[in-house]
């Protein structure tokens, strides 16, 4: 087994913002997000402050650059369509070094790109200081239904016991010589998923009957005493979301983004 | 009252068959008394697991009746039987679902009505007993097959079961682990019903061994008498491994 036991995406530390319960994290990660997202396009300064905002609380939270930059990659996809929106985009154009480019659609590319990257790296940052169980568990404090909640956690929990499956399935077949090159060589891979599904609602209804076995009637029961959130809790948590409202509103207040324009 | 407590676990001529219609049991009689180890072998297909499906309520009895320290299992006394039967899975990645050991150690006594300072002393115990309490805060698909095994008895235990159901708890295990299950069980003040195929074990920690097949209990007695007789291991496809003392 390997030695970590905790997710991919989590660093172990013991900074504030690791302590804060979840639900409270997970608060103050939405309202940072929509600032981000109500932030207008044009608005470069403000852009600019709301990363300067969260590079002071990744540094707080410990959690290292080197670590979130890479994983910053899952936005990959984002910044390709919104360098690709300069060059689709119409209306008035102006050369950059002898290329033509929309200026509505420079704006909306930054305005994407700026996005994506602000919203996923807060995201990022909370799942990297929040283990799943307290995520889930938070976001249960936060009415979300358990229904939803218990779908997840059984998914994390079983989505490796089946990677294995999968894994061992296609050791098995390349160990009797399948290596498929072709279109028409799918077929066994599609049979296994078949015989994978089968598996894997099999092995549900074993967990079921384990569950049954111990008393489960329909409802998860409360299993862990939770910290409830103070007043000081709060109040660390939405410094960021305030910031990035402190900071969004200076920047149209004073008009350096109109200047810059 | 009579001065004797009730078998832990007792099942009176009890039928079975699948829902396709293949029979499995046909009228299994057992006894495990308060506080015994008991052995259930046989080969495979000859309905161990099915009978240990029937002890807490898992399977219907088809006719016949399952009781647990007296009382008889019925849809009104379900719950309370499978507070007092502890059924540990061969396959723990199906007994473990919760996201942390000791959440899912809480599982069944939180089903059970128990809440806060008392759930949370009823987890540590278990989990202390089988000397797992380190292992608290992981996922239990992270931990090795010993500890996994170790964490699946402890989140049964928490229930203070009367009798504990085990469905081959020695398969796939390193031998060291082996052993520290053994270690484990032997300590263990609960009746337990062991279903195996490791003999060597059997011998170790049960005086008393149920041999079945096809449904059928084939000879209840003391466990040295039943390991001694190697015709009667064979006719059932059983041996003891070779090489120990005991086989010619």
């Amino acid at each position: 087994m390997g030695a970590g036991h905790r997710h991919a995406l989590y660093v172990h530390e013991h900074s504030a913002v690791h302590g804060l319960p979840a639900h409270v994290k997970v608060v103050a990660t939405f309202a940072f997000t929509v600032v981000v997202a109500t932030t207008p396009a044009t608005d470069v300064v403000a852009f600019v402050g709301l990363a300067a905002v969260l590079v002071v609380v990744t540094h707080l939270a410990r959690v290292p650059f080197g670590f979130l930059l890479p994983r910053l990659a899952v936005v990959t996809p984002f910044l390709l369509a919104a360098a690709l929106l300069p060059f689709v985009a119409s209306g008035p154009r102006v050369e950059v070094f002898g290329i033509a480019v929309a200026v509505e659609g420079v704006r909306g590319g930054f305005g994407l790109a700026a996005r994506a990257v602000l919203g996923a790296g807060a995201s990022l940052l909370l799942v990297a200081t929040t283990e799943v169980p307290d995520l889930l568990r938070g976001l249960e404090r936060l009415r979300v239904p358990t229904l939803l909640t218990q779908i997840a956690a059984f998914m994390i929990r079983y989505l490796e016991v089946i990677a294995g499956e999968v894994g061992r399935q296609r050791t098995a077949m390349t160990a009797r010589g399948y290596d498929p090159r072709w279109l028409w060589q799918l077929r066994p891979l599609a049979a296994g998923l078949g015989t994978l599904f089968i598996r894997s609602y099999e092995r549900g209804e074993r967990v079921h009957s384990a569950m049954r076995a111990r008393g489960f009637t329909g409802h998860m029961p409360r299993t862990v005493v939770e910290r409830d959130a103070v007043r000081a809790d709060w109040l660390l948590a939405l410094a960021l979301p305030l910031t990035a409202v402190v900071v969004r509103v200076a920047t149209s207040l004073t008009g350096v983004s109109e200047a810059l324009r | 009252m009579s001065q004797t407590p009730p078998p832990a676990l007792e099942l009176a001529d009890v039928h079975f068959r699948y829902p396709d219609g293949t029979p499995a049991l046909a009228g299994i009689d057992l006894r495990v008394e308060a506080g015994e180890r008991v052995a259930l072998v046989g080969p495979n297909g000859a309905g161990k697991t099915t009978i240990a499906l029937h002890t807490n309520g898992l399977l219907r009895t088809e006719a016949g009746e399952v009781r647990v320290s007296g009382i008889t299992l019925r849809p009104e006394t379900l719950r309370e039987i499978r507070q007092r039967v502890g059924f540990v899975f061969q396959d723990a990645e199906d007994q473990l679902f919760m996201p942390t050991v000791g959440e899912d150690v809480a599982f069944g006594p939180a089903n059970h009505g128990l809440r806060g300072a008392e759930l949370e002393a009823r987890v540590e115990a278990a989990l202390a007993t089988l000397e797992v309490g380190h292992l608290a805060d992981r996922a239990p698909h992270h931990l090795s097959g010993g500890e996994r095994r170790r964490v699946a008895i402890a989140t049964v235990l928490a229930l203070r079961p009367d009798v504990l159901v085990l469905d081959e708890p020695s398969a796939g295990l390193d031998p060291a682990s082996r052993r520290e299950l053994i270690t484990t069980l032997a300590g263990l003040d609960v009746a337990q019903l062991l279903v195996t195929h490791d003999l060597p074990m059997v011998r170790e920690l049960c005086p008393r061994t149920v041999l079945v097949d096809g449904g059928r209990v084939v000879t209840d007695g003391a466990t040295s008498e039943i390991l001694a007789d190697e015709e009667l291991l064979a006719a059932h496809r059983l041996e003891l491994p070779y090489g120990l003392p005991g086989r010619a």
